[in-house]
């Protein structure tokens, strides 16, 4: 019982970690990027090539990673999303379609299609307690997920840039008029969207340690699915959301069916949506006639 | 004589190019010129067009996001397979058959389309689209685990595997799980892939130059004003939901009657999107733009043959950029100068000639 909800938490975790790019991304530029998943993708090949081809220690290849997403996440809001800003939203979303396809077969080009084993990026001993163990991974993705939700709230809430990135998503042109580089703001929100998504990439591998080009498709719908459910736009929304999401997908698969787990974590989605159609955080949307 | 309206012209000619389509490849065929990785892509072509064409109803004429579609065909899809299977030995004319599974894919995709419809149309917006992602995914989920057989007594259903059906001895699996669908009759031909694109058009268009397509446009354009004038938002918005959803089953059961296997896996999150594709692509509302998208997107794969292993990467950037170039506004005003330098020239033409 124990087992499963640490287990479910960390799972979630992960998720919570994915689903903030997305959030970010979505309250910032109002667009599904479908391509975060892939960058998460991106960013468990980087570190594995930096640990198992280069050698290098775990911590700089997971750095490496995440300046390598980092950088990769500039680049296509420079290419291929900053010529449609004015663009209606479906256009935007094929874009990112478009983009997701673009990295999936790139990465199927260079890495091939063959699974890599992903090595463990941390190797710690698992904590014991009483009859229960919990792994290093669990451990160290719940703390990851921690440390980054409490730095991304400071952040947007006391810096200067923070309060930039959420006057932009309040009014673009408002906040333009105020002498904020919108644009800039727009590519800031990008990096650390896809920073984020490279540290996923290494936990999640690390944890589910099988690398292939579609890995981070499945785990991107489900962390897009957690932002929804947490409420789209809100970064601690995502965060629950993610999280409860881990927790029921565990939990459903143990007690109720392997199989089914999908399913069952998606019709949990359905159901709090009709009860709260903004998800559980989600702001009120009042409509003007 | 009575003058046709502009509606009906352009519905005679949607028409009018599926037949010359046909009518063309047709010859290509009993000619033998066409290569045969090109000809097994025409009943596909014709699939897809359907699918393009119904999701159009959706996101086109109702303005709603809809990212589960494949589901709908998948349902149809199972449902035709297993009507098949089981008229096998009942009915004998393959034709009537085919009927019978593509009129039974319609009917329970539309059931499927009416009980996702009710919680789904509740909500707007991304919230819409992120719940209709979630059906499309419960629905290749369950299929995933679905097992169905059929023997002397009739059907067996089973949700854990193939053992538990509880057949006669004669019994055949139909729906084998993850396995999917084994050993399916063919029964599709180009000629009644054709005519069903011929119907699924009949409807659509009937449907949205209609009194309730120009409700149901009249909710996309305005909710609340649209309401306001006495339009039941429900009915009408779950009227293009289910209609659709029909469309896409009938477009799956033809695809599955296809093929001897079928996967469940098949019809995931990636053929919703793909259908999207096409739909944004030819142009959102518009059907003939859909069924010419659908139809140049399903052969560009094989066109780009020459490029092999990079043929996905060259189709992704194409993608991303036609995207930008039909929606940056200083592409388009290039565009526009392009046009009017072009067409201002005709028109000036034709002007003087009047």
């Amino acid at each position: 019982m124990l087992n499963y909800l640490v287990n479910g938490i960390s799972l979630g975790s992960v998720y919570a970690i994915i689903a903030l790019g997305y959030t970010m991304v979505y309250g910032i530029a109002k667009m599904l990027n479908f391509a975060h998943g892939d960058i998460i993708m991106v960013g468990g090949y980087v570190s594995f090539c930096a640990t198992s081809y280069l050698g290098l220690p775990v911590i700089p290849s997971v750095l490496l990673s995440v300046f390598v997403c980092t950088v990769l996440g500039i680049v296509i809001e420079r290419l291929a999303y900053k010529p449609l800003r004015a663009a209606t939203s479906l256009a935007v979303l094929i874009t990112a379609i478009g983009v997701s396809y673009f990295l999936q077969n790139a990465a199927l080009l260079i890495w091939s299609s063959n699974p890599k084993a992903y090595p463990n990026m941390v190797a710690l001993p698992p904590l014991v307690i009483g009859d229960t163990q919990i792994s290093a991974v669990s451990l160290v993705t719940t703390a990851a997920c921690i440390v980054i939700m409490v730095v991304l709230t400071l952040f947007t809430n006391k810096t200067k840039l923070g309060k930039a990135m959420r006057a932009v998503s309040e009014d673009k042109d408002a906040a333009q008029l105020m002498g904020i580089n919108v644009n800039a703001t727009i590519s800031l929100t990008f990096a650390i969207g896809s920073g984020l998504a490279a540290i996923a990439g290494v936990l999640l591998c690390s944890a589910y340690p099988t690398l292939m080009p579609t890995t981070g498709a499945m785990p991107g719908i489900k962390a897009f699915t957690a932002a929804v459910f947490g409420g789209i736009g809100s970064i601690p929304g995502a965060m629950l959301g993610g999280i409860l999401l881990g927790i029921i997908e565990i939990f459903g698969k143990a007690y109720i069916s392997t199989q089914l787990s999908d399913a069952i974590v998606f019709s949990v989605l359905i159901l709090i949506l009709l009860v709260k159609p903004t998800g559980l955080l989600g702001k009120k949307i009042s409509e003007k006639v | 004589m009575k003058k046709i309206s502009k509606s009906a012209r352009s519905s005679f000619i949607n028409y009018g190019i599926v037949l010359v389509f046909f009518i063309i490849f047709q010859i290509l065929l009993s000619m033998g010129r066409l290569s045969s990785s090109f000809s097994g892509q025409l009943i596909p072509i014709c699939t897809y067009v359907i699918m393009a064409v119904s999701l159009n109803l959706v996101v086109g004429i109702s303005g709603e996001l809809s990212l589960g579609h494949a589901g709908f065909m998948s349902v149809g899809a199972f449902s035709g397979v297993v009507m098949a299977a089981c008229m096998q030995n009942v009915v004998g004319a393959s034709w009537l058959r085919l009927i019978l599974s593509l009129a039974v894919g319609a009917l329970c995709a539309a059931a499927a389309g009416t009980i996702i419809g009710i919680p789904v149309l509740r909500l707007r917006g991304d919230y819409l689209a992120i719940v209709t992602l979630a059906f499309g995914e419960i629905i290749k989920n369950v299929l995933n685990c679905l097992y169905v057989g059929v023997d002397g007594h009739g059907l067996h259903v089973s949700m854990k595997d193939a053992m538990s059906l509880g057949m006669e001895a004669d019994g055949v699996t139909i729906i084998n799980g993850p396995m999917g669908a084994l050993g399916i009759q063919k029964l599709s031909t180009f000629a009644s892939a054709v005519v069903l694109v011929l119907i699924v058009l009949f409807v659509i268009q009937n449907l949205v130059n209609s009194r309730s397509g120009r409700a149901i446009k009249a909710i996309r354009d305005n909710r609340i004003a649209a309401e306001s004038c006495g339009i039941n938002v429900m009915k009408y918005k779950m009227t293009a939901f289910v209609v659709s959803a029909a469309m896409a089953g009938a477009a799956g059961a033809l695809y599955a009657l296809n093929y001897s296997t079928v996967v469940p896996k098949k019809f995931d999150f990636n053929t919703s999107i793909l259908i999207l594709v096409f739909v944004v692509l030819g142009g959102i509302g518009n059907l003939r733009g859909s069924m010419i998208a659908a139809a140049v997107l399903t052969v560009l794969p094989e066109m780009l043959r020459q490029f092999q292993d990079y043929r996905m990467l060259v189709y992704a950037v194409v993608l991303i950029v036609v995207m930008i170039l039909t929606n940056n506004r200083r592409a388009k005003d290039v565009f526009e100068k392009m046009k009017d330098a072009v067409v201002g020239k005709i028109g000036y033409r034709r002007q003087t000639n009047e």
